[in-house]
């Protein structure tokens, strides 16, 4: 071993050092170093991952709609989230053809949906909507606008919904206008009919995806 | 020898603070030009000593949960003694902040203070205010309003525009499936540990840096080129007592205005506090307009401008970028604006316009014509710097003096 015998005299320049080996165990300590210093770094990121109670705390919700007047919306919340539950009157479903010219994407094809709600009505059944009423550009909550023509929205507005943050506008079936910042339709959360068809359960469909 | 230097000897022999005070106070010479415009850097400094000392003093009362957040604000104005004027220096001090930085970065754009060899200074200066705008945001969910929550909703959501990966950063920035009690508490964290602490960082580093390379002034004249027989500079004056005095007035104007409004105006007909925060936060309903406080307005009338989400993401962010590559678009050597041609006068002009009138929109509700408003002022804003690359390489400009003047 070289470096066992070091002249005093030589003081820090000690003629029989070993440089390359030194250099080696500089290195490699410092590589086991950084890596348990990279290592250490992934308990805290994760520590700002939804926790374990965040993600229990999904349940599904249970909405009567048996005194839902047509035209009329509730909201529930459901996962922290708003989701409109709306029954449509003849005249909102009838809207929905006039404005498709509008609209970015028509059969949804680039929207989340579950299959059931894949059609122009964007629901099981047409006159029942079940959305999350969470725009899809910055996720503000877009307002109900249900009026034909109102006048800041424009003379083509055939009732839908308005997003107050940075305007941009959908049908009644949460579809996206073309020309907004919104790049795709509104969501429509997995949901299903219960016994009676007077009760919706949003956050579960049974498998039926 | 008294006792006095006798002391100073003794400490002098332990830490160099004789040293220290004699190179950035009593023996930094700096030029003696300087005008209005450089009260701001001082005053800056003297907000942020006001903003931690009223935060310090105010999260010994405020709750950083959901559940309570809200209350303990009511509680502090309210109940808590002085409470009211503690918070509304801080939430005045916020707005005051970016009113002395939005100064003092006018200055130095004017001046050409980021130019050679001033770049890492004006890039230190611009990560103060990338931190500056991160902690204003975070302290604004604190309150826990619908101002707070919506706010940070939209601006969390931002990153959802990057590709692929946008969901799952949205997700572990807000530590729930929405803006929620582990988003404050995050939030809350950052705001009094974390940012701070790098505030403060940045700002040594940021007088270091001015310190090293000595200050630019209103002639853009380097006033280390013309030194008398003592190697001082010959229109330098140390900046103690000359400038710590003339700063001194800044601070008695400044702080006159300042609790002013504290005083009389705090919410500022809700441009400093808006009226929708004085509602609780409500995850089911946005309020009919939102817009974020008036600081960062110009920003997000540039996001709404744009029709598509991820081009809108992206302008935003590179408005901000651009300025940080400010000292190599300007190619001009010539650093003041009182040697530069027509030209660039005028392409200033029409960015500080263009900026002004992008903030006025950030605050209206979206109407057809405020979006092609904006769209005009954001092609300005990006305007200025393409205009300024090319009409800085053969600018024709006036003979910049030998000496400064006043």
């Amino acid at each position: 071993m070289a470096t066992d015998n070091v002249a005093p005299d030589e003081g820090n320049n000690p003629g029989g050092v070993d440089k390359k080996r030194r250099r080696l165990l500089t290195q490699g300590v410092g590589v086991v170093g950084a890596a348990g210093a990279a290592a250490m770094v992934i308990p805290f990121i994760s520590s700002m991952s939804p926790s374990a109670r965040a993600k229990a705390a999904g349940a599904p919700v249970e909405v009567d709609i048996s005194k839902l007047e047509p035209g009329q919306r509730v909201i529930v919340e459901w996962r922290g989230k708003p989701v409109w539950v709306l029954k449509r009157t003849p005249a909102l479903l009838e809207g929905l053809k006039a404005v498709e010219g509008n609209l970015r994407d028509i059969e949804s094809d680039d929207s989340d949906q579950p299959e059931y709600a894949k059609n122009d009505y964007r629901s099981i059944k047409p006159e029942i909507l079940v959305m999350v009423g969470i725009c899809t550009h910055l996720g503000c909550s877009p307002s109900y606008r249900p009026e034909v023509a109102p006048v800041d929205l424009g003379d083509d507005w055939q009732g839908g919904f308005f997003c107050p943050c940075h305007g941009s506008r959908f049908d009644i079936s949460g579809r996206v206008y073309k020309g907004v910042p919104a790049p795709t339709n509104l969501e429509v959360p997995p949901h299903q009919y219960m016994a009676g068809d007077t009760r919706i359960l949003i956050g579960v469909d049974g498998g039926r995806a | 020898m008294s006792k006095a230097t006798d002391l100073m000897a003794w400490i002098d022999e332990r830490i160099p603070l004789t040293n220290t005070w004699d190179k950035h106070v009593g023996k930094y010479y700096a030029p003696k030009n300087f005008n209005f415009w450089y009260y701001f850097g001082s005053l800056a400094l003297l907000v942020l000593v006001l903003q931690i000392v009223t935060g310090i003093f105010l999260t010994m009362n405020y709750k950083a949960d959901g559940e309570l957040a809200f209350k303990s604000v009511e509680y502090i104005m309210r109940d808590v003694n002085w409470g009211w004027l503690i918070r509304y220096m801080h939430s005045t001090g916020a707005s005051m902040f970016f009113v002395v930085v939005y100064l003092h970065m006018m200055r130095g754009i004017m001046y050409g203070s980021y130019k050679k060899p001033r770049e890492l200074l004006w890039i230190f200066g611009m990560l103060i205010y990338l931190v500056l705008m991160a902690e204003a945001f975070m302290g604004y969910l604190l309150p826990w309003g619908q101002m707070s929550f919506w706010g940070a909703q939209v601006i969390i959501s931002l990153f959802g525009a990057i590709p692929w990966v946008g969901d799952a950063i949205t997700l572990w920035l807000r530590g729930d499936y929405v803006v929620a009690d582990a988003t404050l508490n995050r939030f809350f964290a950052l705001h009094v540990i974390a940012m701070p602490l790098i505030l403060i960082g940045l700002v040594f580093v940021h007088i270091v840096a001015l310190h090293e390379v000595g200050s630019n002034n209103p002639d853009g004249v380097d006033i280390k080129k013309k030194k008398g027989a003592d190697g001082i500079p010959l229109d330098g004056i140390p900046f103690h007592p000359y400038y710590s005095v003339k700063d001194l007035v800044g601070v008695v104007v400044f702080l006159i205005i300042f609790f002013a409004i504290v005083f009389f105006a705090p919410e500022m007909g809700g441009y400093f506090l808006e009226h929708a925060n004085y509602i609780p936060a409500d995850p089911l309903k946005t309020p009919e307009h939102i817009a974020p406080v008036w600081y960062f307005t110009p920003f997000y009338a540039i996001l709404r401008a744009m029709p598509d989400k991820l081009l809108g993401v992206m302008a935003m962010f590179a408005a901000i970028a651009v300025l940080f590559f400010l000292p190599w678009l300007d190619r001009n050597p010539v650093r003041s604006i009182r040697y530069r041609s027509l030209a660039y006068k005028v392409i200033l002009i029409a960015f500080v316009v263009a900026f002004i009138v992008l903030g006025y929109f950030g605050m209206q509700p979206v109407t057809p014509a405020g979006t092609w408003i904006s769209r005009i002022c954001s092609l300005i804003y990006f305007g200025f710097f393409v205009a300024l690359w090319f009409i800085s390489k053969n600018e024709k400009t006036k003979p910049v003096p030998e000496r400064v003047t006043y």
